[in-house]
C-alpha cells in the first residue's frame, strides 16, 4: 500500500474516475504549480472499485470550472489546517475556451487560428457545440 | 457597433422593427435613395453566389453609396493564404460595412471580432444565411400581414438546408406557428433542431412524408431543392425526387391564398408550370432581399436609429 501524506492547506480532487488524472492534471495545468503536487491512480474506491486523486499542497485558488467537464464523477475537497472545510461537485462550465478542439472539417476553426471555443447547450446531457459552426462536440 | 452573424443576433423586437423599415423603403423608395451617399459597402465573397451578392450590390447602390470586392476566393487574398482577422482588419480600413460569405462555417464570426466596420454574414458554409431569413420574414409579412399564427410546410431536403433551420429558429419566437415538415425519411429535420429549438417552444408540429396531405393547411409552402448528391444510392434519390415536386396539380389543394416560397436557385422540385399562378411568391421573394438589405444597411450603419438597440 502507498502512503502519501494528507495536506494542510490545500484541495484534493478525489473520485476522478480511473485514467483521468493526468488529464485532469493537464487541463489545470497543474504543472506551471510550483508547491507539491501529487497524483494517485487506480486508488481503491468503495464506490468505483478503482479511481483517481490529485493533492494539490498549498493553493486554494485553482480555477476547477472545467473539472465539470472532463469528469462530473470529481469532488473538490477544500483543506484548511488540515481540516475539510468544504466538498462540492464540480458544476458543468457554461462555456470551454481551448479545452477540447472542434472536429467539423468545414468550421473555420480547421483553417484560422482562433481560441476554439464551445458553449454549453444541454445541461442534462452534457452537450457543448462549437460556438463557431455549432456541431456538437462529441468525446 | 453591431453585426449580422446568426439570425438571433437580433431580438425579436429589433428584427421586426427591420422588417417594417423594409416596408417602408419599399413603399417610399425615393426617401432612403442618397442615405449612404460617400458611404461603402465591401462585398467579401469567398464563394459564387448570384442572388445574394447582387443583391447585397443592388441594395447598397438603391441608398447611394458604392461598393468594392471580391467574387471568389481565388481572386483575394485568401489565395496567397491571408487569415480572415488580417483581411476584416484591413477592409475596415477601405469601407463603412461588410457582407462576407465565406465556404467555413464561422468565418463571419471570426471577422466580427477583429472588424472596426459592422459584419454582416452573406453565408457561411452550411451553416447560417440569416439574411436570407430576414428576406423569408419580409415575404411571410407582406403576404400575411404578420407572421403570428402561420402554418407553414417545409418541404423537401429538411436536413441539409441552412435557409429551412435559420428560418425555423427565427419563427419560433413568434407566436402560435405551426410547422409541417414534410420530407423523404432520409432527409429529416435534424433531431437537434426539433429538441433544441422547436420542441422547447411549444408549437405544434408534425413530420409527414407527402405533400399532399397537408397542403390544404398550409399559409406558406417553403420548398427546398432536394439534392441528387445526399442520397446514397441513386434508385432512393428517382423514387423520392417526385414526391416533393410541386406541381400546378398539387397546388390545386392548397388554399386560395397560399404563398409558395422558394430560397432559389430553384432546380425542378417546382414546375414552371406553377410560376404563373399568383401563389408562387419566389421571385417576389427575391425582390424582397433587397429591400431587406437596404433596411439592414442603415440600421447598422445607424443612419435610420430606434430599429436596434444600443451595445452588444
Amino acid at each position: 500500500m502507498l502512503n502519501i501524506d494528507s495536506i494542510e492547506n490545500g484541495i484534493v480532487i478525489d473520485h476522478i474516475t480511473a485514467g483521468r488524472g493526468m488529464r485532469v492534471y493537464e487541463l489545470l495545468e497543474l504543472q506551471k504549480l510550483d508547491t507539491c503536487v501529487a497524483i494517485i491512480k487506480n486508488a481503491r474506491s468503495s464506490k468505483f472499485g478503482r479511481k483517481d486523486i490529485i493533492k494539490i499542497e498549498g493553493v486554494l485558488n485553482i480555477d476547477l470550472d472545467v473539472l465539470g467537464f472532463i469528469d462530473d464523477n470529481a469532488t473538490v475537497c477544500t483543506i484548511r489546517n488540515g481540516k475539510l472545510v468544504e466538498k462540492k461537485k464540480p458544476e458543468l462550465p457554461k462555456k470551454l475556451v481551448n479545452i477540447v478542439s472542434c472536429k467539423n472539417p468545414r468550421c473555420i476553426t480547421s483553417m484560422e487560428q482562433v481560441d476554439q471555443v464551445f458553449y454549453l447547450c444541454d445541461e442534462k446531457e452534457h452537450r457543448y457545440r462549437c460556438k463557431y459552426c455549432e456541431q456538437e462536440y462529441k468525446k | 457597433m453591431r453585426h449580422l452573424i446568426d439570425p438571433l443576433d437580433f431580438t425579436l423586437g429589433e428584427t421586426e422593427r427591420l422588417l417594417e423599415l423594409a416596408q417602408k423603403i419599399i413603399r417610399e423608395p425615393e426617401k432612403y435613395a442618397h442615405l449612404c451617399d460617400g458611404r461603402i459597402l465591401a462585398t467579401l465573397f469567398y464563394e459564387p453566389s448570384t442572388r445574394t451578392r447582387l443583391s447585397f450590390e443592388s441594395a447598397m447602390m438603391r441608398l447611394g453609396g458604392k461598393v468594392l470586392g471580391f467574387a471568389s476566393a481565388d481572386n483575394s487574398s485568401a489565395a496567397k493564404g491571408e487569415s480572415v482577422a488580417d483581411t476584416i482588419r484591413m477592409i475596415s480600413g477601405y469601407a463603412d460595412i461588410a457582407a462576407m460569405r465565406h465556404f467555413k462555417e464561422g468565418a463571419p464570426l471570426v471577422a466580427s471580432r477583429y472588424a472596426k466596420i459592422p459584419v454582416i454574414n452573406a453565408g457561411d458554409g452550411g451553416h447560417q444565411h440569416p439574411t436570407q431569413t430576414l428576406t423569408d420574414l419580409l415575404t411571410i409579412r407582406l403576404k400575411r400581414g404578420e407572421i403570428n399564427g402561420v402554418t407553414i410546410g417545409l418541404c423537401g431536403d429538411l436536413k441539409f438546408g441552412r435557409t429551412v433551420h435559420s428560418l425555423i429558429k427565427s419563427l419560433v419566437r413568434y407566436k402560435g406557428v405551426k410547422f409541417l415538415f414534410i420530407s423523404p425519411e432520409e432527409l429529416p429535420v435534424p433531431g437537434y433542431i426539433l429538441k433544441e429549438v422547436v420542441e422547447p417552444s411549444g408549437h405544434s408540429y408534425r413530420e409527414v412524408r407527402t405533400m399532399e396531405e397537408v397542403m390544404p393547411q398550409l399559409d406558406i409552402l417553403y420548398m427546398t431543392r432536394v439534392q441528387r448528391e445526399r442520397f446514397f444510392n441513386e434508385e432512393d434519390y428517382v423514387r423520392l425526387k417526385d414526391s416533393f415536386i410541386l406541381t400546378p396539380e398539387k397546388l390545386n389543394l392548397g388554399k386560395k391564398d397560399l404563398a409558395v416560397m422558394h430560397p432559389l436557385p430553384r432546380v425542378n422540385e417546382i414546375s414552371p408550370l406553377v410560376d404563373a399562378d399568383e401563389r408562387a411568391v419566389y421571385f417576389e421573394q427575391a425582390r424582397n432581399g433587397v429591400y431587406v438589405r437596404m433596411a439592414l444597411i442603415l440600421c447598422l450603419l445607424g443612419l435610420v436609429p430606434g430599429i436596434l438597440e444600443e451595445g452588444e
